[in-house]
């Protein structure tokens, strides 16, 4: 079976901060990590080859730097990593992001499965999965919570909705993006980090893929980011004063004419 | 400071870091209140390959040394010194068998000990013999193809969890310090049972049993290198293994240097956080000084001890005296530091103090290290 | 690419000043951007000497644009039920249907309309687009996301909303995909920019440590799912009127390579925590277990449900599906109380749009503060008791 994993390379999303007074993004001290869904879709396709045999091929879109979370998903178990990076992505939205990573993907021969995150901690979106199985032509199933059953040409999986799961057949080759109940992902191992070292990464440019500029980045992009703001608070704050029975008691009745 | 790791090292480090911020931290309090033993942490340190560091690649392991095994410790005794305990322990279970061993014994063995897979402990102290090891009573008798052995161990880590055992017995009582042999006892050998799980001060999670021998026949290549050099191995894997207790101090003086500096930081006493009062300041600072002191000493021991393997015993226990005494003194005045709040369970430098003063006692206390020292520089000093 | 006029710069300053990514600053009378740029276009707007310019942002004609018209929302129904998401986003569509003077419709998708779209009509929509087959009995991204672009070709609206639901998140994307689209995801508000009447969608980004506004100016239907509990609904009105359009969709389009075989509902726990008017929810200030006792207590009394902020959920003192947050459910009650909850910006983007909310905190500049409309500063160990013991009391008498 041929895995393809596409994973992307986040600022620590809970560390991000805007300050309302300068309003300024804080990068101090921001790692940057592994979208943390992305974990979970290496984990499930390095399982899938374990138990099924195959290869497993870890795809970012994005700076040279994102080379780092490549060897990192080598040394949980990857076989193979392919960087496409290129100045022209710059500015891209997911309309634009999709066309690069599945003209990548072409590139590379196609796969039996892609396998993503269900969404990226910076953006939020959970756009890049659905839009990249269209691109490719292949059925997709989302916030996959389970794969139930591997047949040669199919696979049963759960699908996770409002109201509960959904089990669901879904003909290869296929797309899924995957929840955090899936898995538990591993930790790097020191034989897959002396592999993930000794690696050689193909690096992809927008001329590799056979890329149409107008598709690409800004131009390709009909999203555009028009303002940035820290999220505003307001609250009437009526503060109970008193002792702690007389807070009480104010509290006490205002329940009482709520409920 | 830069110690000038190599990519390898480093790798180590990070993976060993990573181990124990993401899972030995989360669990060290709910382990030390439960006294469990870490299963499931020590199972993901066997798949990171750990358990192999410095076993030989011939027998599936990463063929580092003392100083890798030595980081990577660091890092896990900055989580649990409890945890990084029931770790370091399988590897001075394994040192008689790299020691002393047999090529077949190896074969046997290291394998499974590498992969994590079965984990190793060894059994020196009795009720008796503990800084006097001479004092040992555990017999061995050789009876046919088998050994018998009689006797009761004291205070074995990982006894109870682990699957093999190396244990020093008396072989010959006439013979004196040659008397006696290190043999490999697993856990299904007839006549070998544990005694009940011991209440520690600290270091709650690593698991401490009797070992009790009642007739416990093992088979005649159980034993380990030749008969009536049991000391000697002993004394060769205790050189081996101190680095890995000295950096225990290290990582536990670290984690507690960091609580200690990030509360003084924080709390606000007299209108200033208190990191600001010179008092707590130069008590930080010595800290610091101390810590790095004792990670400089411990570093340098490791690889010196790496590259002279005939020349342990100095550059070892004075690396085990500086770095845990270091430890014991840096915790207390962690809890110092923290005042009120670092007595109380909820915040970790109290067990971290708990946990601290085992290091200055197992693997020869450090009166005994003292000892060893004072009588290294003796002999250098003879041959002027 | 951000191109900088070094003519036109005067050196003001304004620029570096309102950069939210710390990517423009003016070195010796000259600004210069520096790889931290993200091309969002702020600083061209705050430019007052003109001298900032976006390379390759330039306006579609309008002329291509005006054949788009009109406001849709996507109606979901599934399982007998149309989600109340869909109510909530006929309220805001009137509003903005309304400020643009356009007709406001529903597109429902399923294999038996029955008495929905009069629902629909009464909610708001003053027409709905209806695809009634057998294959679109269960949801399948393919069957459903064909059919609603193939609509959008056909009678091309100008905007598109859709719950940011499990469904809506899953088949929208596809649908903007295939129409080359922009669709920005969970928006949390909308409104019509003055100059030109596009749509601007504002929504959380970086776990809500960041709010975003995204405009999609060039292509056409511009895109939105929306997040749930968020807009109002409003109250339906039997007596409106409306258009229903039953729409055939091609042979072949409906056709899916997913298959549903089966559905298994959820635990009735979680649903509770969804439709509750009173929810009372506890954080890090409850120190364990045993203080939820309290809440739970509480909330027993109150007849309401349960919730619990991220740091509780870590904790262990609360399973997962209670936990209120960017990364847990979105809740809006009546009444939200909160206790022993610093209000972490996480916390707040899935509790903010309550009704009431109460803080109890023994932190005076906690920030849950800000949002609250009632604040006690207090010890939730004291408090808590003492407020079911009244409670209890009151009910008594």
């Amino acid at each position: 079976m041929k895995i393809i994993v596409c994973v992307k390379q986040v600022p620590d999303a809970k560390d991000v901060r805007l300050d309302p007074k300068t309003n300024t993004l804080s990068r101090e001290g921001v790692q940057s990590i592994i979208n943390p869904y992305d974990r979970h879709a290496l984990e499930e396709a390095v399982r899938l080859k374990e138990k099924h045999g195959g290869t497993v091929t870890v795809l970012t879109m994005g700076p040279p730097q994102a080379a780092e979370i490549l060897r990192e998903s080598v040394s949980c178990g990857a076989d193979e990593a392919v960087l496409v990076s290129d100045r022209a992505f710059a500015g891209a939205d997911t309309l634009a992001t999709t066309y690069t990573l599945s003209q990548a993907i072409r590139k590379i021969g196609g796969a039996d499965l892609i396998l993503c995150g269900k969404q990226a901690i910076d953006g939020d979106t959970a756009q890049v999965g659905p839009g990249l199985a269209v691109r490719m032509d292949i059925p997709y199933v989302t916030c996959v919570r389970r794969i139930a059953q591997v047949n040669e040409k199919s696979f049963v999986v759960e699908r996770l909705m409002d109201d509960g799961y959904d089990e669901v057949e879904v003909e290869l080759p296929a797309l899924f993006t995957v929840v955090k109940e899936i898995n538990e992902p591993r930790l790097p191992s020191l034989k897959g980090k002396m592999k993930a070292k000794k690696l050689a990464i193909t690096t992809l440019t927008a001329a590799d893929i056979d890329a149409d500029t107008a598709q690409l980045g800004l131009k390709g992009s009909p999203t555009w980011v028009v303002r940035v703001f820290a999220p505003q608070l307001k609250g009437e704050r009526t503060m109970l004063e008193g002792t702690v029975q007389e807070q009480v008691d104010q509290l006490a009745e205002k329940l009482m004419e709520w409920c | 400071m830069d110690y000038f790791l190599t990519e390898e090292q480093q790798m180590i480090v990070d993976l060993s870091r990573q181990i124990a911020d993401e899972l030995i931290i989360p669990q060290r309090a709910a382990l030390d209140e439960s006294e469990e033993f870490p299963k499931d942490i020590l199972d993901a340190v066997a798949k990171a390959d750990l358990f192999g560091i410095y076993i030989p690649e011939e027998y599936g392991g990463f063929g580092a040394g003392t100083f890798e095994i030595v980081l990577a410790l660091e890092q896990f005794g900055r989580g649990c010194v409890g945890v990084a305990t029931a770790f370091a322990a399988s590897a001075l279970g394994a040192f008689p068998i790299m020691i002393s061993g047999s090529e077949e014994m190896k074969q046997k063995y290291l394998p499974d000990i590498a992969s994590g897979s079965k984990k190793a402990a060894f059994a020196l102290t009795e009720a008796n013999a503990g800084s006097d090891a001479s004092g040992i009573q555990t017999t061995a008798v050789l009876d046919g193809d088998e050994w018998v052995l009689n006797g009761t161990k004291q205070w074995i880590t990982n006894a109870g969890e682990a699957k093999i055992y190396t244990v020093i017995a008396i072989t010959d009582r006439s013979k004196g310090p040659r008397g006696a042999s290190m043999f490999v006892v697993e856990d299904t050998d007839p006549g070998f049972s544990y005694g009940v799980k011991e209440k520690k001060l600290g270091i709650r999670a690593s698991s401490t049993r009797e070992l009790i021998f009642k007739d416990c026949r093992i088979p005649k290549d159980r034993l380990i290198g030749r008969e009536g050099t049991g000391f000697i191995t002993v004394m060769k894997t205790l050189d081996k293994s101190r680095p890995g207790i000295a950096i225990l101090g290290v990582g536990l003086g670290q984690a507690a240097l960091d609580e200690a500096v990030t509360y003084a930081k924080q709390r606000v006493q007299f209108g200033k956080p208190i990191i600001s009062f010179q008092a707590v300041q130069h008590m930080l600072a010595d800290m610091a000084i101390q810590l790095e002191a004792a990670r400089a000493l411990v570093y340098a021991a490791a690889k010196h001890i790496d590259a002279h393997p005939k020349d342990m015993s100095k550059a070892s226990s004075m690396c085990k005296v500086f770095a845990t005494d270091m430890a014991m003194k840096v915790t207390v005045d962690a809890v110092q530091v923290l005042g009120g709040y670092g007595y109380m369970r909820d915040y970790p430098v109290e067990k971290m103090m708990r946990d601290a003063k085992i290091l200055q006692i197992y693997e020869g206390t450090n009166q005994i290290q003292r000892n060893v020292v004072g009588q290294e520089l003796n002999k250098e000093y003879t041959k002027a | 690419m951000l191109l900088i006029d070094i003519d036109a710069c005067i050196g003001c300053g304004l620029c570096e000043a309102n950069c939210a990514f710390d990517a423009i600053h003016v070195v010796d009378g000259i600004a210069e951007v520096n790889e931290n740029c993200t091309l969002c276009g702020g600083c061209v707007d705050f430019c007052e000497a003109g001298a900032l310019k976006i390379e390759g942002r330039e306006y579609e004609e309008k002329d291509k644009l005006a054949a788009w018209s009109g406001i849709w929302v996507y109606a979901e129904y599934r399982h007998g039920r149309i989600a109340p998401v869909t109510h909530e986003l006929l309220g805001a569509g009137r509003k903005l249907a309304d400020r643009k003077k356009v007709p406001l419709s529903a597109v429902l998708l399923t294999d038996k309309a029955g008495e929905v779209p009069a629902q629909l009509i009464s909610q708001g929509a003053d027409q709905v687009y209806v695809v009634e087959d057998q294959a679109l009995a269960q949801f399948t991204d393919e069957a459903y996301g064909n059919a609603l672009e193939d609509l959008a070709r056909k009678y091309k609206p100008e905007v598109i909303l859709a719950g940011a639901t499990a469904i809506g998140r899953s088949f929208i994307p596809r649908v903007a995909t295939s129409l080359k689209t922009g669709l920005t995801a969970d928006c949390t508000q909308l409104d019509i920019q003055q100059e030109d009447g596009a749509l601007l969608q504002t929504r959380p980004a970086f776990g809500g440590n960041i709010m975003a506004t995204i405009a999609c100016p060039n292509t056409r239907p511009q895109m939105a799912t929306v997040r749930p509990l968020v807009m109002k609904a409003n109250a339906p009105d039997p007596a409106r009127k409306g258009k229903i359009i039953n729409c055939p969709i091609a042979p072949g389009r409906l056709a899916s390579r997913v298959k549903v075989r089966n559905f298994v509902a959820l635990e009735g726990d979680q649903v509770n925590l969804n439709e509750a008017d009173i929810v009372v929810s506890g954080g890090r200030g409850l120190e364990s277990e045993k203080g939820f006792q309290m809440i739970a207590e509480l909330a027993h009394l109150l007849d309401g449900a349960v919730a619990a902020s991220r740091a509780a959920v870590d904790s262990g003192w609360m399973p997962y599906p209670h936990q209120v947050g960017q990364t847990g459910k979105t809740v809006s009650p009546k009444v939200y109380i909160a206790c022993g909850i610093s209000g972490a910006i996480q916390h707040l983007v899935g509790m903010q749009s309550s009704d009431t909310i109460v803080a109890i905190n023994r932190d005076p500049n906690a920030p849950i503060f800000d949002v609250a409309t009632y604040g006690v500063v207090g010890d939730v160990f004291e408090i808590l008791p003492k407020l079911i013991e009244k409670i209890k009391q009151l009910r008594s008498s």
